[in-house]
């Protein structure tokens, strides 16, 4: 197997006395596209949370290619990381949020030239020749100059993931993107990522409620409980026959 | 003396202090403005040493009235610090630009906190640095906020740029006085011609903070 390019070693975090992740171990290959499932508060999008910075753990290792996420060496001692060794490592991650966070005062395409250019330093021409390509990839090639008020929910989502695939990132957290979404527009949205899924080389971290979903594009689901992973394995082996009780009880809830 | 009359003589009277009226509104407005992005971003600081001072100066100067502040910097600070301001006008933007800059300080601060933190968010995603994060994605919609508030400070401004008559520069207030001083008779014309003159300079205002009422409407995430 290749070398991984996300590991979480002995990760926990709490927010006060809450024990939110008691230890996560996850290796995360290159490609692999992982769905983790479980209860709400089970601690799901905490773990994508800290890999993309915007929480920090309390302990444990996060790395990203092989660097340490959170810490640096500073005159021979690990330290906390600064906002200039983030800014390095977190280059290769990027993510969608539930309430899409598209900014409001930009058009569909600034929003997906703004990263490009000031993140990365493209010109531009360049910036829009690809922000364009990728709107016209997720369906949205005739709004680009319309801004995010007047998109529907499922419109904006797939900007929001223009947005972040224009950044081009080697590992794309989903952190329940469809859950603010209105029933009939849950499908165009999942439809892009099963897109983007079958291109390939990105890795992909799925937190979701959609169970369909997570067995036709993931290849290892992950079930999380309490803040520790309970199960893991393919599709068919999670949602298939699994043994675990608890499992079992929570995949009940998704069949109707 | 008709009233009709009257105001013929008085008009252009009070036109000599509508120089120094919309003068010193204007150099304070500007100086208020930046008051209130430097004492709105020190009270958000990390530094704590920053955050402190700042705040001391905003409870200050919003603590303590105009027209007292006024004095200070006109009278006290020369004779105590041997603090000459240079004028009297930039004593009384001084005093006006601190005083109002404080209060619009808070409008600055209240209003980047008010920006959804999903939007801080979707930037920190985009791998933006802090300096970025400010200035493409918080200020743009945080001044979209702070619009129509910067309006209505900018009228009470303007009333109070009255006050300055007080020290004995000469605006319309001051100029309509000394007129009444040799014409006692004059004096309701006088004070109604006064009103008319600010209601004037106000209404452009007045439009001004319309327009930006609709421009804070759109374009902004909020909590």
């Amino acid at each position: 197997m290749a070398e991984p390019v996300v590991k979480y070693k002995n990760v926990t975090k709490s927010f006060g006395e809450v024990d939110v992740l008691k230890g996560i171990n996850l290796d995360i290959a290159p490609a692999e596209k992982i769905a983790l499932i479980g209860p709400s508060g089970s601690g799901k999008t905490t773990i994508i949370r800290l890999l993309m910075t915007l929480e920090e753990p309390t302990s444990g290792i996060i790395e990203v290619n092989s660097q340490n996420l959170w810490q640096m060496e500073k005159k021979g001692k690990m330290v906390r990381a600064n906002e200039k060794h983030l800014r390095q490592i977190r280059g290769d991650i990027g993510m969608v949020f539930q309430h899409f966070n598209l900014f409001p005062h930009m058009t569909i395409l600034e929003n997906c030239m703004t990263g490009p250019i000031h993140v990365k330093g493209q010109s531009k021409e360049e910036a829009r020749k690809n922000a364009i390509e990728m709107l016209e990839k997720v369906g949205l090639g005739d709004k680009v100059d319309n801004f995010p008020n007047q998109l529907s929910g499922g419109q904006k989502q797939r900007v929001a993931m223009a947005r972040a695939l224009v950044m081009r990132p080697k590992v794309m957290l989903f952190d329940e993107v469809t859950s603010a979404l209105d029933p009939e527009l849950v499908g165009e949205v999942l439809e892009v990522i099963r897109e983007i899924a079958k291109e390939g080389e990105m890795a992909m971290i799925l937190v979701t409620h959609e169970m369909d979903f997570a067995r036709d594009v993931a290849d290892r689901i992950i079930f999380l409980e309490d803040g520790v992973i309970s199960e893991q394995g393919t599709p068919e082996e999670v949602l298939g026959n699994t043994k675990s009780e608890r499992l079992q009880k929570f995949l009940s809830r998704f069949r109707s | 003396m008709s009233p009709i009359s009257q105001i013929g003589e008085i008009f252009p009277v009070l036109v000599q202090g509508l120089n120094t009226t919309i003068l010193i509104l204007i150099t304070s407005a500007f100086f208020s403005f930046l008051v209130a992005f430097i004492a709105g971003f020190g009270r958000l600081s990390k530094n704590i040493i920053l955050r402190k001072c700042t705040g001391f100066f905003v409870e200050i100067f919003r603590g303590t009235s105009l027209i007292i502040q006024l004095f200070w910097f006109f009278y006290a600070l020369p004779i105590l610090f041997g603090i000459d301001l240079g004028s009297e006008f930039w004593a009384c933007v001084i005093a006006i630009s601190m005083n109002y800059g404080a209060y619009m300080s808070e409008t600055v601060r209240g209003s980047i906190l008010s920006v959804s933190h999903g939007q801080t968010e979707a930037a920190i995603a985009l791998n933006m640095s802090r300096f970025q994060r400010m200035k493409i994605v918080i200020l743009p919609q945080a001044i979209r906020m702070m619009l129509p508030e910067f309006g209505n400070y900018l009228i009470q401004m303007l009333k109070a740029t009255s006050l300055i008559s007080l020290v004995g520069l000469a605006d319309i207030v001051y100029k309509g006085q000394l007129y009444t001083n040799t014409n006692l008779s004059a004096t309701p014309t006088v004070y109604l011609l006064i009103l008319v003159f600010y209601f004037m300079i106000a209404l452009p205002l007045i439009g001004l903070t319309k327009w930006a009422e609709k421009q804070s409407s759109k374009g902004v995430a909020s909590q």
